[in-house]
């Protein structure tokens, strides 16, 4: 490894303030619905109000008559463009067509059966109301249960079943041994609510045809620029160069925006029909009722546990209810496929068997959500740790400090082939425990309890899997493979570096990381690097933002570009230095003779030369100073623990929340103060869906949580503050030393936060075994349990 | 039919004059008829407080706001906060406690904290939670807004900052404003 690494005296490791912030700080950021165009039209949808339907007729006639009014766009007009298709190649998925409009059949309450074009935000709604669709209603599909059952309705009509996806890990005869020989078996089912990722800033996309290139640009609100310019030209028919794909200022994805929606080539066909730039930003019931939702599952599982406390063996029954479509390009495995995979977690487990099911249901469709399934078993897998702790009458450090795989086994093989690498799930446990005096607990609790008051502590234990390269997720068996990512680097005759990256920031301060990245290689201080990303027309091949993957594979990319551009600066510098390329060194904005700190050049000279003085260097030296570096890795595991105090309330079944604390490891911190904000964002994401947040749907298939009143996102009054305490163990496999860890927030607290309030109820044998764990449930639990019925 | 008014309405200390359509409100006016866009729309209903501004001096929702309320009415924006070029000290506190990550919500919560402190100058970290409360920010978990709101208001003794580093460009002034600003008003 070349550069500073995370010596003191580089930028690596530093908690330097954000280039990002100062321009939104002063409402100079970028967003979608900020670019105004001329004579600009916008668009709205017409969405079907009803889960399971037949469209039997759309007149549109009196839509037209609305001033201002210039099209409808309805299936029917779009004969010769197919949907979209998000495909798995494996024999247990069925594939299914994603319709732009929906002609025929309606699957979910949301479904857009025709679009509205009008020279005004309001008269295009006004437009969306006067279109008239008539329905014939079918009765929804809206739950596990119901899409499961042998009669199922088919939300698929060509479909025989309701499993889009159905994959069992080959059955272990030494699965069902080893449950004879355990001394605690616990069998328990486990539930979790349907959430939605609600990035402050929703869907938006606006785009312009240009008929003198024949070129389409979209800018839109995205994680994944290029991998919407794919699905564009598969579904326009136009060759990739021919379409220019911009992610300005993204206000938030959490996954919701790592994947193509109708909308976002709906808009683009609008365009490219009428000649004129067609905008279109959903309203936030349009987020929460017609974008994807994610993270409603259901573990039936059985594991067995030896008298010491170490798991012997572990099945699991995963459902995982993706609503009425795959989304593209992940398709509806994403959810199955990660928590089959990675369901024992940070756990030595030799015996494991498990289905995974993904099931439809006239429902908006599932896409990754920060944590893709790993809050769902890490809420499962916690929860079978305290209840074996209960059962065999151990504490609840001490039986994950006899399951947690330790130092000496890694690289560790999991039962599914996973390999993880290094690092330091014991030490953070002992250094969580530590922290919330965990030995004093007891005491306190008893304490606690003979006031009446009902306290509870809590823990979860996790490795985070981040990073994926495209060998990872080559194993999914997607039609087109995430992966790789690419970094061009290109200085300026000024001395100044232009990074441009496949990766896509939206609130990870990628700007301000990847330049610290840069910087270490180049010796140059990061206000002269500019990263550029989130443009298809200025930023090589890359898969965006998404799986905790840029600081890893983009960071990765950048580092190894940058080394290489080191090296031509070097060149250069050598005609200019009259010293061989190996004595130069890059360091304080100058080219250097190694032990020779007075005879160097600055950078900016140089560039100078390079660009401006080409006379001064031999023939064929000048002209080009940029390096290209592509970077796939195999992945890497972070860990950590999270702790955390709560207190209920008896009579009102409320939870609060006390201390929260994290001990993680990601490896090498590139910027400490931006880690710190990833888990605190992504703890308070956890803990809105332990307690907070839950979209539900009536019997007729409407989500009746559509709007922020129902929908509850947590504020400052619910959110503590949270202590993070860090380890490092430096990853082998990055180009960098960091590992991925843009998750794990929202991964630990669910379980964390379940284990605390089950603590907190344990005299009364109370288990907490769904989430979000809410008032009334919690409420009715506790009086069951002092009156001995049901209230 | 087109239901227009005119209005007079002070923006950061400017004075417009427009014709706004009564059903227009005042996020769109300031946004898409004066050009205001740092006022963002989170949710158009009223909870998420992305588009809070200060209205007369006391924050307000402008998405709850018709701009023809606004009538002989003085505004202020986030546009208004910086000085010569340089930031004001909640802004400074936001980046220093880094209160800010995709920036979507921050225009909001800038408004919604300036209009708090005016009124609170000594607030507690409680008071400063519960006014915080008003508004929602999906990335940062409220920790570095709450200590920035606090530092601004002067009560940063004991708070750590988040940022580590002082690092500052020569002359001092806002860094970092979006390249795409410029690739997106000319496109291609």
């Amino acid at each position: 490894m070349s550069g500073n690494g995370s010596s003191s005296d580089g930028w690596v490791g530093r908690s330097i303030p954000r280039v990002e912030d100062a321009r939104h700080l002063t409402g100079r950021g970028l967003f979608v619905d900020d670019i105004e165009r001329s004579r600009m039209l916008y668009a709205a949808f017409v969405r079907s109000p009803f889960g399971a339907a037949r469209v039997k007729e759309v007149s549109v006639e009196d839509a037209l008559e609305i001033p201002g009014v210039e099209r409808v766009i309805i299936r029917s007009d779009l004969e010769s463009i197919p949907g979209l298709k998000p495909v798995l190649h494996r024999p247990e998925f069925v594939g299914v067509e994603v319709p732009l409009l929906s002609g025929n059949s309606i699957r979910h309450a949301g479904e857009p059966v025709a679009m509205v074009l009008a020279d005004s935000p309001h008269a295009a709604e006004d437009g969306a109301d006067a279109v008239q669709v008539d329905y014939e209603r079918q009765e929804p599909v809206v739950s596990l249960d119901a899409a499961l059952t042998e009669d199922a309705r088919t939300v698929h009509d060509e479909m025989e079943d309701n499993v889009l996806l159905d994959v069992r890990v080959p059955d272990d005869p030494e699965v069902d041994e080893a449950f004879e020989e355990a001394s605690a078996v616990i069998e328990a089912t486990f539930t979790t609510g349907r959430v939605a990722a609600v990035p402050m800033e929703g869907r938006a996309c606006l785009a312009e045809w240009y008929g003198r290139e024949d070129k389409l640009v979209l800018y839109t609100s995205t994680q994944v620029p290029h991998i919407v310019r794919t699905a564009l030209a598969d579904v326009l028919d136009l060759p990739q160069q021919r379409i220019r794909v911009v992610a300005p200022d993204v206000g938030g994805g959490f996954g919701q925006k790592c994947v193509v929606s109708r909308e976002e080539l709906l808009v683009p066909i609008a365009s490219q029909r009428l000649g004129r730039s067609v905008k279109w930003v959903e309203d936030r019931q349009e987020n929460l009722t017609a974008s994807f939702h994610g993270h409603e599952q259901r573990y039936e599982v059985s594991a067995g546990f030896d008298e010491e406390g170490k798991i012997l063996a572990l099945k699991a029954d995963i459902a995982c209810d993706v609503g009425a479509y795959s989304c593209y390009p992940f398709t509806c495995g994403v959810e199955p496929l990660m928590a089959q995979a990675e369901m024992p977690g940070p756990y030595r487990l030799k015996r494991y068997s498990s289905r995974a099911r993904a099931v439809t249901t006239n429902k908006v469709p599932m896409a990754p959500y920060r944590g893709v399934s790993r809050p769902q078993f890490t809420f499962v897998m916690e929860r079978l740790m305290q209840k074996a702790a209960k059962q065999l009458d151990m504490d609840a450090v001490e039986i994950r400090r006899r399951n947690l795989i330790t130092g000496e086994e890694f690289p560790y093989e999991s039962p599914t082939g996973v390999v993880y690498d290094p690092g330091s799930y014991i030490e953070s446990l002992e250094k969580c425990a530590e922290a919330l005096d965990f030995g004093a607990w007891t005491k306190r609790q008893y304490e606690a309890r003979s006031e009446g008051r009902l306290i509870g502590l809590g823990f979860s234990s996790f490795a985070e899997r981040t990073g994926y390269g495209t060998r990872a997720f080559a194993l999914r068996k997607m039609a087109i493979t995430p992966g790789l990512d690419n970094a061009h680097l290109k200085m300026d005759p000024s001395g100044n570096v232009a990074v441009a990256v496949g990766t896509c920031g939206h609130g990870q301060g990628h700007q301000t990381t990847l330049a610290q990245i840069a910087a270490d290689e180049l010796g140059i201080t990061p206000d002269k690097i500019l990263v550029r990303q989130g443009d298809t027309d200025a930023t090589p091949y890359g898969w965006g933002t998404f799986a905790s993957r840029s600081l890893v594979i983009g960071g990765g990319a950048t580092k190894k570009a940058a080394a290489l551009l080191a090296d031509r600066i070097r060149e250069i510098a050598s005609h200019l230095l009259e010293a061989s390329p190996e004595d130069l060194e890059l360091e304080d904005g100058q080219v250097r003779v190694k032990g020779s700190p007075y005879h160097f050049v600055e950078v900016a000279e140089v560039a100078r030369a390079a660009f401006l003085e080409a006379q001064r260097l031999p023939e064929g030296e000048a002209g080009t100073l940029e390096a290209n570096a592509g970077f796939d890795p195999p992945g890497t595991f972070s860990n950590a623990t999270h702790g955390v105090e709560v207190e209920i309330d008896p009579e009102t079944g409320e939870v609060r929340l006390g201390r929260y604390v994290v001990a993680e490891d990601c490896g090498v911190m590139i910027n400490p103060m931006i880690v710190e904000g990833q888990v605190r964002g992504g703890v308070a994401q956890g803990i809105a869906a332990a307690l907070y947040e839950r979209l539900v749907y009536d019997d007729e298939g409407q989500l009746v949580t559509s709007t922020l009143m129902d929908y509850l996102v947590p504020t400052a009054m619910e959110i503590p503050s949270v202590e993070i305490l860090h380890l490092e163990t430096p990853c082998e496999y990055s180009e960098t030393g960091a590992k991925g860890m843009g998750e794990g927030g929202t991964m630990g607290a669910p379980a964390a936060i379940a284990s605390a309030v089950a603590d907190a109820l344990s005299h009364l044998d109370i288990e907490i075994d769904h989430l979000p764990i809410t008032p009334d449930r919690l409420r009715a639990a506790i009086k069951e349990a002092y009156e001995g019925d049901a209230p | 039919m087109k239901d227009i008014h005119s209005i007079r309405i002070t923006v950061n200390g400017r004075t417009h004059e427009i014709e706004v359509e009564s059903r227009r409100t005042l996020a769109d006016v300031l946004r898409h008829d004066l050009g205001y866009t740092g006022t963002h729309l989170g949710c158009e209903h009223g909870i998420c407080g992305a588009c809070t501004v200060l209205l007369d001096g006391l924050p307000a929702r402008s998405c709850l706001v018709f701009g023809v309320q606004a009538d002989e009415r003085e505004v202020e924006t986030v546009e208004g906060l910086e000085s010569d070029g340089h930031l004001n000290a909640l802004q400074e506190a936001f980046s220093t406690h880094h209160a800010l990550q995709c920036g979507f919500c921050t225009p909001g919560f800038l408004m919604l904290a300036t209009g708090f402190l005016r009124e609170n100058l000594d607030p507690t970290e409680e008071e400063v939670r519960e006014a915080m409360s008003s508004n929602l920010c999906r990335c940062t978990g409220y920790q570095g807004i709450v200590a920035a709101v606090l530092d601004a208001a002067g009560k940063g003794d004991g708070l750590e900052t988040a940022v580590e580093d002082t690092f500052e460009t020569p002359d001092g002034q806002i860094a970092g404003v979006s390249p795409l600003r410029d690739a997106g008003d000319h496109g291609q």
